[in-house]
């Protein structure tokens, strides 16, 4: 089968014909449209090993996200990461190369924090192993990492290796009222305190707040926070980690704002949507590319067009020169044709 | 191509410094001295002597001179004028290297981040710290500590060894099972490169747009940037902690139990192993009052509020007891259980002790084939006659063995390469890796041949002309040339002595 698939990626090179890397396509409208060939992944997939006590999973990219879940889910461990289901048949790969994580990313990491090693076809259909199965590895370059984000534009991911963790053994939220600048101000105070807290949420007046971890731990959190328990609060964070959530059911376009959690209020217009203790801050507004960048730059960060975009707008916040330079010769050096889902990302890449 | 070599590099030390053009190095000090003051500028071999070498003391070479930038912009100034005259430049933090990565090339400039040692700043709310490259690694957790907070990676060598070189190196720690490595603690890096070009790795924010780089400036061994600041993750001091010390008559059953461990969903704060041979080496050397009796120890930690610590410290003596622990003993209070940690923090200067000579090979391997492997190091001691105590991270799978030889019996140095090298090969074998977090430097670039086929080598070799397309900042380390690939090569510690003897070894 990845020979299948790196005789498709060679013949695409020789010929100079673009490849639009694709596992169950529910991530299509993040980034730009790739207009070429699809290279299917979904048919490589399965469990290549899974050991409970050595916390790690090793994955065919074309894998279900569900079943790579519900593995994990029989012998009670996750993916920490809470990666987003945007809709049904997303696969590891997909979740892996789209850098996606969901509400426990704050408190556990992000994709690339629990991504060990990855089996890859670069650009020339080599087929090559970066990273490994163990926890600490300090060979070579941290290649397997840079795959997590990369949109599929170095190389398709055909085989990866994740850290998984143990699932709490107890979880609570709990529901505050207050105006956004205070929640930002409380919830970065509370994640300063030996409290386990793994998800914070956001909108119109109202913080809520999710505990996880042993029960006596959730408990004497509960017991010192205060506020007002939310009761079946799974489906809760469900929808805010897959975007089923009202907010973010919209036809507007929807922006990403990355910035540190204690950045002040973007004050744009529009409506919002705050996460991972301050530091995402989604927002529906009319206000043009600019003005968002700005706002997010002025606080040490940046915005992406999520959902919505004019097709013109660039997804991705524009880069500084000499990373975009590295960024250039990154993409020459594993994808010297360009076939990989160009301009995915950027233009250039 | 492979200048880097134990035979050359020990010459060119003589008095007649054979490696330096004088000329040359002329040219290059006069041209430095146009910016920076005379005395962060040194070149005569009484100054540049103390940078000969890092940890991995075997690897000598002096530089053409060693440069003490003050600021970023001396930093930016050095590195244009080295790209500008073709001068390779080696990035130095404290030196506590263990794989030679901190190792001068033959006429480089080498550019120790000593000086730049402020801590820019703490934001107890936003928990970061802002720091400069040559800040100690313990010195962040020590500016930490009022708020409560603390900077999880926590390498032995923490007294020592400075930020820029643990990101240099994607150095762990007891605590990194739980808490992670330095990849996942460093939100931002600064830095420049080899151009000269400022450019920033990751944001304050939780992530940045375009490629991960970095995840890949950590852990690159000084070979893409050079690091000029760090913005660190601090975490919340745990309210209290304590040690289980679990004796087992077994080294298989032992290894079981780590296993055991993790596979009931409890993630301790720290898992150590260490074997008969290693705990009566410490025993003698700092009592910690380990049990002599037993095949193997584990040091399983609990941390957290004291709710939660007691519920884990209940659950892993169960497991420990059920996989057939022969003793169980838990910390009564903060003294006692540093008491315990003491051993294992010592064991390395203990096991110095006992020998002329060791060699500390680092490498993970996947945690159910630990007693495997164990196994097979106990074999390899009988085949080369060779004595081989083990100490390692069991939690994480990464190993350390130390081989005991004695480098004036030139046969013994030649079969403890061939022990080293065949552990090496066993890592791989099993699936784990050369290297767990001392990095390839010029130490392994053999068995980074074994761990990897051209083509992959070929993509490294990609990634470092992407942020260096000359390759002139530290060279030739880390990724071994395809031709050299055929060669082989090993180093070891003269004499029990790694320097800085000070610090605890792991
Ligand atoms: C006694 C002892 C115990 C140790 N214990 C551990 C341990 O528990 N865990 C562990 O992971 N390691 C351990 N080490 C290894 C070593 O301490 C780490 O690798 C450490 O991170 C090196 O830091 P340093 O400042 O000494 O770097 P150096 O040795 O000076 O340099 C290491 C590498 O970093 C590069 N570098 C340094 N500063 C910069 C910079 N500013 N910009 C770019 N590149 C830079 C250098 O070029 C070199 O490649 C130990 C070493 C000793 C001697």
């Amino acid at each position: 089968m990845i020979e299948r698939l790196a005789e498709t990626i060679r013949t695409a090179a020789s010929k100079g014909e673009a490849l639009y890397v694709r596992g169950g396509d529910t991530k299509r409208f993040y980034g730009h449209a790739v207009e070429a060939q699809p290279l299917d992944v979904r048919s490589y997939s399965g469990v290549v090993d899974y050991e409970p006590s050595e916390l790690v999973i090793t994955v065919r990219a074309g894998t279900p996200l569900e079943e790579v879940e519900r593995t994990l889910a029989e012998r009670n461990q996750m993916l920490a990461f809470e990666p987003p289901r945007f809709a049904p048949g997303g696969t590891i790969g997909g979740a892996v190369a789209s850098g996606l994580s969901g509400p426990r990313r704050q408190a556990v990491g992000a994709v690339r924090d629990f991504v060990l090693g990855v089996r890859m076809l670069d650009g020339r259909g080599n087929d090559l192993r970066f990273g490994g199965r163990v926890m600490k590895n300090v060979a070579g370059y941290d290649v397997s990492r840079l795959m997590a984000g990369a949109l599929g534009t170095l190389g398709v991911l055909t085989e990866i290796s994740l850290k998984v963790l143990p699932r709490p053994a107890a979880e609570a939220t709990l529901r505050f009222e207050m105006p956004e600048a205070v929640a930002i101000q409380t919830i970065n105070t509370w994640l300063a305190r030996p409290l386990p807290i793994s998800a914070s949420a956001w909108q119109d007046g109202e913080l809520l707040v999710r505990l996880s971890g042993a029960r006596v731990a959730v408990e004497s959190a509960c017991a010192r926070l205060g506020g007002e328990r939310v009761d079946d609060a799974e489906d809760y964070w469900r929808s805010v980690r897959d975007h089923t959530a009202a907010f973010f059911r919209t036809d507007e376009p929807l922006w990403r704002v990355s910035v540190p959690s204690t950045a002040k209020p973007l004050e744009l217009p529009g409506a919002q949507f705050i996460e991972w203790g301050g530091a995402l801050r989604w927002l529906v507004t009319e206000a043009d590319a600019r003005t968002v960048r700005a706002a997010a730059e002025a606080r040490g960060g940046h915005a992406t067009l999520f959902r919505g975009g004019d097709g013109q707008t660039p997804v991705f916040h524009p880069l500084p020169p000499v990373a975009m330079d590295i960024h250039r010769r990154l993409k020459r050096e594993f994808d010297p044709h360009g076939i990989l889902n160009p301009g995915r990302m950027y233009k250039e890449l | 191509m492979d200048r880097v070599n134990t035979q050359s590099l020990t010459k060119s030390t003589g008095a007649t410094l054979p490696g330096i053009d004088p000329d040359r190095q002329i040219d290059v000090v006069s041209r430095l001295r146009e910016r920076l003051p005379a005395e962060a500028v040194l070149y005569r071999p009484e100054d540049t002597r103390p940078y000969e070498c890092d940890g991995l003391s075997a690897y000598r070479e002096l530089p053409l001179a060693v440069v003490l930038p003050a600021n970023e912009e001396e930093v930016a100034f050095v590195l244009r004028t080295c790209h500008e005259m073709m001068v390779p430049v080696i990035a130095r933090g404290a030196g506590t290297g263990l794989s030679g990565g901190a190792l001068p090339a033959p006429d480089s400039v080498l550019l120790s981040l000593a000086k730049m040692n402020r801590i820019l700043a703490v934001d107890p709310v936003a928990r970061i710290a802002r720091v400069q490259p040559g800040v100690r690694n313990a010195a962040i957790s020590d500016a930490a500590k009022p708020y409560g907070l603390y900077y999880a990676p926590d390498p032995s060598s923490q007294i020592a060894c400075t930020i820029g070189g643990n990101v240099a190196e994607n150095s762990g720690g007891v605590h990194c099972l739980k808490y992670g490595l330095t990849v996942h603690n460093v939100l931002r890096v600064r830095g420049y490169t080899m151009a000269g070009d400022l450019i920033e790795f990751g944001s304050e924010a939780l992530d940045s747009p375009g490629y991960d780089l970095l995840a890949c400036v950590i852990g690159s061994e000084g070979m893409l940037a050079v690091v000029t600041e760090v913005t660190v993750k601090l975490i919340p001091l745990p309210e209290t902690a304590k040690v289980i010390l679990a004796s087992f008559d077994d080294v298989r059953k032992a290894s079981d139990a780590v296993a055991a461990i993790i596979a009931e969903g409890i993630i301790p704060a720290g898992l150590e192993m260490m074997d008969q041979p290693a705990t009566r080496a410490v025993e003698d050397f700092v009592h910690a009052g380990y049990d002599l009796d037993a095949a193997a120890i584990l040091l399983c930690e609990s941390d957290g509020t004291p709710e939660e610590v007691e519920d884990e410290i209940v659950r892993m003596e169960a497991v420990l007891r059920r996989e057939g622990a022969t003793n169980l003993r838990v910390s009564r209070d903060e003294s006692e259980r540093i008491r315990f940690w003491a051993g294992r923090k010592a064991a390395f200067p203990a096991v110095g002790r006992i020998s002329p000579d060791y060699y500390c090979m680092d490498g993970t391997i996947p945690r159910k084939r630990l007693g495997e492997v164990l196994l097979f190091i106990a074999e390899m001691e009988r085949k080369y006659g060779l004595r081989c105590p083990n100490v390692f991270h069991a939690g994480d799978g990464n190993l350390h063995p130390l081989i005991l030889f004695d480098a004036n019996d030139p046969d013994q140095l030649h079969r403890t390469e061939a022990f080293a090298a065949e552990v090496l090969q066993k890592c791989i074998e099993v699936g784990g890796t050369i290297t767990g977090e001392h990095g390839v430097g010029v130490e392994k670039l053999n068995q980074m041949c074994l761990q990897f086929s051209s083509e992959e080598l070929e993509r490294f070799h990609g990634v470092k002309r992407a942020f260096d397309p000359q390759g002139l900042l530290n060279p030739l380390k880390n990724i071994p040339t395809l031709h050299r690939c055929a060669e082989f090569g090993r180093m070891h510690v003269h004499n029990g002595q790694l320097p800085h003897p000070e610090l605890p070894r792991f």
